[in-house]
């Protein structure tokens, strides 16, 4: 159990690592949700089975869902604008 | 000669932090040796004086429920703030489907998605009813029934579309059971105090333990908050939804 447990927090030490060194916000929010896992089972390990409950649901799929629509927001807030000024350029 | 100062400050604050920080890891106590002696009284009361067999929903229910009214309108104070701030803005139009360039259409979700989502969405209803009903039992409650009951609306959402999503979502009712659900948790507790009870003590039969019906307003009071958990995380994806796929900014 020990050498199970240090393994998991080598696995959340990597995880959080990567999601923090990634740099395209899209990749970063997959990369959150592999994150989320772990970091659920690292619970589970540590005999918290009830936050590893919700942790699955906030941390793997409502989180990185919200960062995901809020990045398709702001690419479509791009793409229109860039459509005006092209369209600024045409006239 | 400005970039250099930097780092040298940088460096000194860095060597601090480590410092003081290892000298707070040296003094934690080992992992999983527990200190205190409030754990271990309650571990061994909880069960005989509330009847529940999960200590863990006996404290935030019951001992410390008071705490978890704060909690629970700390996440239904949040989950206004986040309507209020994407809600539709006077000079914003809620347009149709945002259409695509041609040849850039979305593809529909495949059809092993969509039997996977479909499958696990009744099961899902399930597990998230059965946690928020035996959150004084076993691991749970709630918070984390709540939560899981939130993800069905979801899994629906990825099988079909936003318009399905609305269809099986009425926001009205969302927004009731939402409210209902805070509103029973504090109602509970001015209950007890009419009757003659300290606020939010547990003042209903206790039953037999390791039945649904035992653990007194433990139960009672996880099922309100699971409902109000639930309604206020599709409440909030609700908005979402809402600001990304219909509401267009003004001016087009």
């Amino acid at each position: 159990m020990p050498l199970l447990r240090a393994l998991i927090l080598l696995l959340v030490a990597a995880a959080g690592g990567a999601v923090a060194l990634t740099r395209n916000p899209l990749h970063q929010s997959l990369g959150f949700s592999f994150y989320g896992l772990v970091l659920a089972l690292m619970f589970f390990f540590y005999q918290a089975p009830d936050v590893a409950l919700s942790q699955i649901v906030i941390g793997a799929v409502l989180m990185p869902l919200m960062i995901l629509l809020t990045l398709a927001k702001i690419a479509s807030r791009a793409e229109k604008q860039e459509g005006q000024q092209q369209s600024g350029e045409k006239s | 000669m400005k970039p250099r100062m930097r780092q040298c400050m940088i460096l000194a604050a860095a060597v601090g932090f480590f410092i003081l920080y290892g000298w707070g890891l040296l003094g934690l106590p080992g992992s999983g040796r527990y200190p205190g002696p409030y754990g271990d009284v309650l571990n061994a009361r909880a069960e005989f004086e509330r009847h529940a067999s999960d200590v863990v929903s006996a404290i935030n229910f019951d001992y410390r429920a008071f705490d978890t009214l704060g909690e629970e309108f700390i996440l239904f104070t949040a989950v206004m703030g986040v309507v209020v701030l994407l809600r539709r803005q006077a000079d914003e139009t809620s347009g149709p489907e945002r259409r695509a360039l041609p040849g850039r259409s979305a593809p529909p979700p495949s059809d092993a998605v969509r039997a996977l989502a479909l499958g696990l969405s009744a099961p899902l209803v399930v597990f998230g009813l059965y946690i928020i009903t035996h959150g004084q039992i076993s691991p749970g409650g709630g918070f984390q029934g709540g939560v899981i009951l939130a993800s069905t609306p979801l899994f629906l959402f990825l099988c079909g579309d936003y318009r399905q999503f609305c269809a099986i979502t009425s926001h009205e009712l969302t927004e009731a059971a939402e409210a209902a659900g805070a509103g029973v948790f504090a109602l509970i507790g001015l209950l007890g105090t009419w009757a003659g009870l300290a606020f939010l003590q547990n003042g209903l039969p206790l039953g037999k333990t390791g039945s649904i019906a035992s653990s007194g307003t433990i139960a009672v009071i996880s099922f309100a908050t699971g409902i109000e958990v639930c309604a206020g995380l599709v409440l909030v994806l609700m908005a979402y939804f809402d600001r990304v796929l219909v509401i267009r900014e003004g001016g087009s």
